[in-house]
């Protein structure tokens, strides 16, 4: 793909960033096939919420769609960054697991289903503590279960990124796909400076957020598998190739020599920038996608 | 967080629910579906409290025009009364789509 944007394509383009959660999982679905499990009618909310005097969603922030992708079966979830920054608590941690449960028991019946996560989150939901945790352990287990039948494809796509434990979740998935908007990190912005003071870094610096945690470094770097503009054809066609290419022969979380050598290699006595991380690590993994 | 609850008088019969919007900050999510009976009932869980009477204007404006058997479910995080009326509007169009 060209990195210099295209005027045209630009206007004419159907922005992916201003659909919310509902309407993101459904557009990336062959045309007719999706269908929405255990959404707001259901009322699957937080119990947990409305006791500490929060207004809880009804569908608790997080949208499961079954489909065909591709003509091949298919499992969308999609988090609502714009309901409690996208946070996982209990009900929600469910959701996404027990469709990631679903989609590996249908691998192992021998139905080919691969799985999708549309990551806008903050990491555990403070308000469920110990349970969003727990709910992310799980989540993490369902995937590494998961991802040795069908590709488990991470999109983060903006504007909330994928911060906390959900990064973990975003690192053991098959690929990742980032818009030049998304953030990505362990530990956002706000948290380090509160942690580390704002000399070590400056939480209303947008420049360096998105030097460190934005997608395009993500993706110079070879921690992200594709770059996409704010586009949600783009988008699509970034899942549909790579439910094509199927489960990769290494997944980037068992490179732990690759990623440990890296490390080790770095000096930490001296201040890196953003542009030699690139130069150092370059685009190890990450590939382009073809269109 | 605060809960409300109305009722106001309907008869026209609805076949289909709709959901719209979010529980995001200054936005809502509204819930309807067909009801029975001769009347329609209104649930409001809102994060703020106190504006009961703003609720009452906004929802006898809404069904002054609205005449559909149905319960209402709002989850609202601080929304103005033109966006509860506008998402309440959007809720209505998707039912009878």
């Amino acid at each position: 793909m060209n990195n210099e944007r295209d005027d045209t394509n630009f206007i004419n383009r159907q922005s992916f960033i201003e659909l919310d959660a509902r309407e993101r999982a459904k557009a990336l679905f062959d045309v007719g096939t999706a269908r929405e499990l255990a959404g707001p009618f259901d009322r699957l909310e937080s119990p947990w919420l409305p006791m500490q005097d929060v207004t809880p969603q009804a569908d608790d922030g997080c949208v499961v769609m079954k489909g065909k992708i591709s003509g091949q079966a298919a499992v969308v979830v999609a988090l609502e960054g714009a309901f409690q920054g996208g946070s996982m608590g209990e009900v929600s941690g469910a959701k996404l697991t027990a469709a990631l449960d679903l989609a590996c028991a249908d691998n192992e019946k021998g139905i080919p289903t691969s799985a999708v996560m549309l990551l806008e989150t903050g990491g555990v939901r403070l308000q469920e503590a110990n349970l969003g945790l727990a709910a992310i352990a799980e989540i993490m287990a369902s995937i590494l279960a998961l991802r040795k039948h069908a590709p488990v494809i991470c999109v983060t796509a903006g504007t909330v990124g994928c911060f906390g434990g959900m990064s973990l979740a975003a690192g053991l998935s098959s690929y990742v796909v980032m818009t030049h908007e998304a953030r990505l990190g362990l530990n956002g912005p706000e948290v380090i400076e509160q942690e580390s003071g704002v000399d070590e870094f400056d939480s209303s610096d947008r420049a360096l957020i998105w030097a460190i945690h934005g997608g395009e470094q993500r993706y110079a770097t070879g921690v992200a598998d594709a770059l996409v503009d704010d586009d949600t054809q783009q988008v699509a066609d970034a899942i549909r190739h790579f439910i094509s290419k199927g489960v990769p022969a290494v997944h980037r979380s068992s490179q732990v020599g690759l990623y440990r050598n890296r490390i080790e290699a770095l000096d930490p006595s001296r201040q890196w920038d953003p542009r030699e991380l690139r130069e150092t690590w370059g685009t190890n993994g990450s590939e382009e996608v073809k269109r | 967080m605060e809960q409300i609850k109305f009722d106001y008088p309907a008869k026209r019969k609805v076949s289909r629910r709709a959901h719209v919007g979010v529980v995001g900050s200054g936005d809502l999510e509204v819930l309807l579906e067909p009801g029975e009976g001769e009347s329609s009932h209104v649930f409001i869980r809102t994060s703020v409290d106190g504006f009961r009477d703003t609720w009452k204007a906004v929802l006898d404006r809404f069904f002054a025009k609205y005449d559909g058997v149905v319960r209402i479910q709002i989850n609202d995080a601080g929304a103005t009364p033109g966006s509860v009326l506008l998402r309440l509007e959007q809720a209505v169009e998707v039912s009878e789509q």
